[in-house]
Parts: C-alpha cells; structure tokens; sequence
C-alpha cells in the first residue's frame, strides 16, 4: 500500500536523482537542483490580514535582486508564495501543494499564528523545515517538541522580559499599574512581565486592568490605575486603545514613567492620535530600525534599502516598517543557504537555522543581532530601548537582552 | 425524451460517483485534501441551498453554525474526550437546535431583513469564540488542536484516503436525505411558502413550524460541514470561521444554483478553486500585482454570473434543452 510517507519519500528519491546527487552524500531536499532552490510560502495577500502581504511581496523582490546577482553558490532562488487569504484551512491545503505537489526545500516566513498553527504538525511530521514564521507568539521557541519549526519576531514575552528588567535596574521601588487587553497577546505580555520581575518583586505591580477589545475606551480603566497610586504605567495595548491610555494618563495629570509595547509605536498611527506632546517621555523597545529616522540618514543599510525599494519596489515601501522587516529576514534566509554551503538536504537547512551566531540582519537597529542554537528557536531576543522625545525614538541606553 | 432526460441524469450522476468513489485511488494525498474540503463545502452550500432556495430565507451567517459544528466537534473531542466520528453527530445536534432557535426570530424577519439579522451572526461569532467566559473551551484566540484520525479496523488506506472517504460518506447521505426531503409534501410545503406563503398557510401548512425546522436543518448541514472540517484541518480558530466564510457560501450557492442540489457540487469546486485560479492569475501580472487576489476573483465572478446567470445548473439545463431541440430539429 502506498502511504503518503511512502510516497513522499519516493519523490525525494526521485528529485535525488534527477537531480544527480551522488549517493555517498547526503540527499539534497526536493525542489534542489543545480540551478536553482525551490522554496515555499503563504502569505495573506487577500483577507482581513492583506496589509502584511508586502512582507511577501518584499522578500520575492529581494531574492529576485539576490538571482540577478548570481544566486546562492549559483542556485536561483525560487521563491513560490501562496495567497492563504489568512483562514488557517487554506493555509493548510497551499502548505500540502508547496510540499507534495510543488516539492519545495522547505517553507520561509509562513504568516500569521494561526495559520502556522494550523500547519505545524504537518510540518513536522513530513520534517519540512518551517523556517522563521513571521508571528510574535512564543509558542514557537519549542525545539524539543517541534524541531522543524523556528521563530523570528522576538516573542511578546521576550519583550516585557526585558522591560520588567529595565525596570529593576533603573527604578526599583516601582509602584506599577498595567493596562491590558483580556486576549493571547495581552497574557502574553503579563507572563513574560512577571517572569522578569520575579516571584521576590511581584509585588511592585500594585493594579491591574484589562479591556476588551469591543470596548469603546479605556478611560474609566486609566483613572482606576491612576487612583492605586502607581507611579510606572505600563500599556500593553493595541494602537487605537494606547493612543486612548496615552492621551488619557496625561491628562489626569497623572506623572508616572509610560512603558509602552512594541506593537503600538507607530507615530502616524497612535501617537499623533494621541497627540506628540502628551507622549513624551514614552518608553518602547524595538529591532527594526526607523528608516525615516534623520539620525539614520547615512546608515548604509538604509542607504541599500533605498537604492532596493527604487530598483524593485516603491517609494511606498520604503517607508513601510512591514517590507523593512521583511529585508531584514530575506536576508537572513540567504545566511542560512551559504552556511549550508553544498549540503542542501532538509536536515542541514534545519541545522544551519538553528546554527546563527550573531549575524546581523540588514535594517535591525544597529548593536542587534541574530542568534540561534539546537535548543534556542527564537533568533531575535534583544531590543533597543527607545524614548520618544516628542518627534521621533530617541535611543536610550544600550541593547538589552531579554 | 423525457425518459432520455431522465437516463441522462442517471448516466451523469452515476458517472459523478464513479469518479468520487476512485478518486482516492489515483489522487495524491494533497488533492485528496482539496476533494474533502470540496465535498465539506458542498455539505454546507446544500444545507443553505434548503433554506435559501427553497424556502426563500436569505442567510448570511451561515459560516456562524460551519463555526459551531467545528468548534463542537473540537471541544467534544479535545475537552470529553468523545471519538471523533461520534463528535460530529453530536455538534450538529447541537447547531440543529441553535439554527431551529434562530428561526423564530427570522419568523418576523423577512428578505433583506433576514440576511441583516444573520449577517449579524456572521459578525458575532469570530468574536464570541474569544470571549474570555468561554476560553477554557474554545481556547480563545489561540483555537484548538485535533490530531489526524487514521483509517479504522486496519484498513490498508492513508489518513488522506480515509478521510475523503468519511467526508464523502456524510456527503452523499445528506445529499440523498436532501433530495429526498425536497422531493416530497415537506419540500411542496417549503416551496410554496417561498413563492406563496399566504396561499400555503390557507392550504394548511404550518408556516412557522416549517420555517423554523427548515432553518434548524440548513443550521445541522452547516454543522455537519464545520465538524469535518475540523477534523479534516486538524484545527480550529476564529480565522477559520470569519465573515468570508459566510459570503463565500453565498457566492457557491448562487454560481451553483439555487434550489438546484446538483448545482452544489458545482458552487463548492467554484469556491474552493476560484480563489487558487485568482492567485495564480496574479502571478501572470507581474509582482506588483501579487496585492490583487480579490480583484482578479472577482472580475471571475462577474464573468461566471454574466455566462450563467442562473447557477452553473442553470446553465447545464438550459445547454441540455438547446441541445434536445437542435437534435431534434435537424431530424
């Protein structure tokens, strides 16, 4: 009886041969040749998540820029990415065509927790390399269980890990109020919070309060924080409530030290909104830096990014922080093909992503770097602290490690 | 030629599951998948094909019962530890009665007013799988995860086989128990309420009760669809039961068909690979219009809907009789 492992496994051989492989050496994955690497994806290019869809688009300029260079150890990169519309059951059907009808290498920056969710075991199961996901979810730093499956965005636990250890260096006696959303990403923050404070400083969080997200505002939730008597606010929320919180704290008059996550930072979107002045002094921490950032103006990564977006894409992406992110992991991904060097097979892939010692993507704030090991599948674990000044993200202090 | 008509259909459908039957023989583990979900969809858009097109009640929410199947089935299985083939019997019990309970409402609704109210519950049910009171269950935004079921009694097939066969199993019961119901007093009774429902109550139909359970087994087909898709996906999430979800079952009953239960095979292999077609059209326009999936999808539809404006059935009938009278005519 033909199973579908057993299936599989003849159209690796098949591939191996066609592709000429020796066999004294370890069998290249399908979709390897001597010209050209064969890789997957699923972006959601339709659907209510379609503003990520330049990450896609981003990453298949930069291998096409990487082909007219002349490829990875004169390989072509082949990068064939699916409209999953974010639903995780389409995702599932386009992930089996990738691999079974397509024969890719492996997968690259699937989008979305859900769907990566959706297509995990499978993965796993069939031992297709899932590399860096483009997700901010935890789960996926989970070598042990899912050792085909690797991460990249540094989780949101890593990142409140690091702002509950800032705190403990620079204000002890803290008295903290958090306001969070009641969902996966509001918890997350909390557990990564009170991981990093410690079971010994628990009790400088004196309030919390939670919103959901089909609230109105959160106003009545900002006055009960202010009212603990808490001198350290800390706003984990999504844009349209921070900008709420933002403007809210600072018109009660309320003077404590604002830390803010990573997620609602973006100027035109919540602290406009908000208003420029009553968000001075806002504490963030990010990895990506602001190419429109003045202070950047000679950084030649920038400078390469613009020579990229005006030979490849658009004025449009230039400024666009999703397709800068997406520079950065493109990148990445071709670090991982020249450390395999002539050894293309699944197991190597997998090896290599998991082998990267402080290599430093294009575009992440400079000092950051990615890191991974066997048992460490979360690559980006660092950020830079950043103070808004009231017109951009001032860089305060060094990079922090969470 | 009533008679050929009538031997032609059989020839056609026995031809139809021929094919389904094989198809798992030849095909690979990946179209296999896409057969299951074609045979799910088309479990769904017959369920809704009951109540939209035959009895006249337009429903935009009917991904809301595909969610409460899936999630039942889930829930049953991860949370009680049920079997899955006794999961899914159970969740559509369960969407039977949520869809027999909201027909009372859709009772004062009528038309456009009816596909608002549903809309609604298109709207609500993403959200209301998130809601905190009920994670512990749902497992809020982060959903559930089914393991693979594998074929039963050591039969020598693959997990993708034994599924599409299961899928089909389901499929072709409820579609004979739809052709059956359609066929008879009850499916007399459903039309004349659609097309006049003040005569149908002075010939004594029920139009309240009819309505309502008519609503309750559109809701269990639903529900049916959303189980074996659980298990066939292996996951469920809100992603997977959103708004598009509800509109595509709208768009594969009309390019189906209404009222035609054949056509729902049709409207399922429409919604199931337009928008695999669109994106691959995309491709063809160069990267900066890899952004642009919907619009070529929908440009699809426009043309799909102005060939056949009656369903993909509509057009095979009228194809069907042009070729009759040709043939008869040149005789």
């Amino acid at each position: 009886m033909l199973t579908r492992r057993s299936f599989l496994q003849s159209g690796v051989t098949a591939a191996a041969l066609a592709a000429g492989a020796g066999p004294s050496r370890a069998a290249n994955a399908p979709g390897v040749t001597d010209s050209e690497i064969k890789i997957g994806q699923t972006m959601p290019y339709s659907g209510p998540a379609s503003a990520y869809g330049v990450i896609g688009r981003t990453e298949a300029a930069y291998f096409k820029m990487i082909n007219e260079q002349g490829g990875v150890n004169g390989r072509k990169i082949n990068l064939i990415s699916l409209d999953d519309g974010y639903s995780p059951p389409k995702t599932v059907e386009q992930v089996r065509r990738l691999v079974e009808q397509e024969q890719v290498a492996f997968l690259f920056q699937t989008l979305g927790t859900p769907p990566n969710t959706a297509i995990r075991p499978y993965c796993n199961e069939q031992k297709v390399p899932q590399l860096f996901v483009a997700t901010g979810a935890a789960k996926w730093n989970d070598p042990k269980h899912f050792p085909w499956t690797i991460g990249y965005n540094p989780s949101y636990q890593t990142e409140a890990r690091i702002y509950a250890k800032q705190i403990l260096a620079t204000k002890p006696d803290a008295k903290i109020a958090i306001l969070y959303a009641n969902d996966d990403f509001g918890k997350d923050y909390i557990v990564g919070f009170k991981e990093g404070l410690g079971a010994s400083h628990a009790g400088m969080i004196v309030k919390e309060a939670t919103y959901e997200n089909s609230e109105p505002t959160v106003d009545s939730q900002v006055v009960t924080l202010q009212g603990s008597g808490a001198d350290l606010f800390f706003i984990v929320a999504t844009p349209k409530f921070a900008a709420q919180a933002i403007r809210k704290s600072f018109d009660l008059g309320w003077n404590a030290t604002r830390y803010i996550t990573n997620v609602s930072v973006s100027i035109a979107t919540v602290l406009k909104p908000a208003g420029l002045e009553k968000s001075k002094g806002l504490i963030t921490g990010g990895y990506v830096l602001d190419v429109t950032d003045p202070r950047y103006k000679d950084n030649p990564e920038v400078k390469a990014w613009k020579a990229f977006t005006d030979k490849y894409m658009s004025a449009a992406q230039y400024i666009d922080a999703n397709a800068a992110y997406a520079f950065g992991a493109a990148a990445t991904m071709i670090q991982v093909l020249k450390q395999c060097g002539s050894d293309l097979s699944r197991e190597n892939v997998m090896k290599q992503a998991a082998n990267l010692n402080k290599f430093a993507a294009p575009l992440l704030i400079p000092g950051i770097t990615i890191n991974t090991s066997p048992d460490v599948y979360d690559p980006i674990r660092q950020l830079q602290l950043l103070t808004f000044n009231g017109t951009s993200w001032e860089p305060s202090g060094g990079i922090l490690q969470g | 030629m009533a008679g050929r008509n009538g031997a032609s259909q059989i020839v056609v459908a026995l031809a139809v599951a021929v094919f389904a039957l094989c198809f798992p023989f030849f095909a690979s583990g990946y179209h296999l998948y896409q057969g299951a979900q074609v045979l799910i969809l088309a479990i769904a858009l017959l369920g809704l094909n009951l109540l939209t097109g035959f009895n006249g009640q337009i429903s935009l929410g009917h991904g809301a019962f595909f969610a409460i199947g899936g999630y039942g089935t889930a829930i049953l299985i991860t949370k009680f530890g049920l079997p899955y083939w006794a999961a899914i019997p159970l969740a559509s019990v369960v969407c039977f009665g949520a869809g027999f309970l909201f027909g009372f409402p859709a009772l004062r609704f009528g038309g456009l007013y009816l596909a608002l109210a549903t809309f609604a519950l298109a709207v609500a049910t993403p959200q209301m799988l998130v809601y905190k009171g009920f994670d512990a269950y749902t497992g809020g935004a982060m959903g559930l995860q089914l393991s693979k079921p594998h074929a039963p009694f050591g039969l020598p097939l693959s997990a993708d086989q034994w599924l599409y066969l299961f899928c089909l199993a389901f499929a072709a019961a409820l579609y004979w128990a739809a052709s059956n119901l359609v066929r008879g007093r009850v499916g007399r009774a459903l039309i004349a309420i659609r097309d006049q429902p003040i005569a149908a109550e002075t010939m004594g139909v029920d139009a309240p009760l009819f309505k309502t359970t008519c609503f309750g087994v559109s809701a269990l087909y639903a529900g049916v669809a959303g189980g074996l898709s659980a298990i066939v996906v292996g996951f469920v999430s809100p992603e997977s039961f959103g708004l598009p979800l509800s509109l595509a079952f709208l768009v594969g009953l009309v390019v189906g068909g209404l009222a035609s239960l054949g056509g729902m095979l049709f409207g399922a292999l429409f919604i199931e690979f337009v928008p695999n077609i669109a994106d691959q059209l995309t491709v063809s326009f160069g990267e900066s219009a890899k952004a642009l999936p919907g619009a070529v999808y929908g440009v699809l539809l426009i043309l799909v809907m102005a060939v056949a404006p009656l369903g993909v059935a509509g057009a095979v009938k009228a194809a069907a009789g042009a070729a009759r009278r040709a043939f008869s005519s040149s005789r």
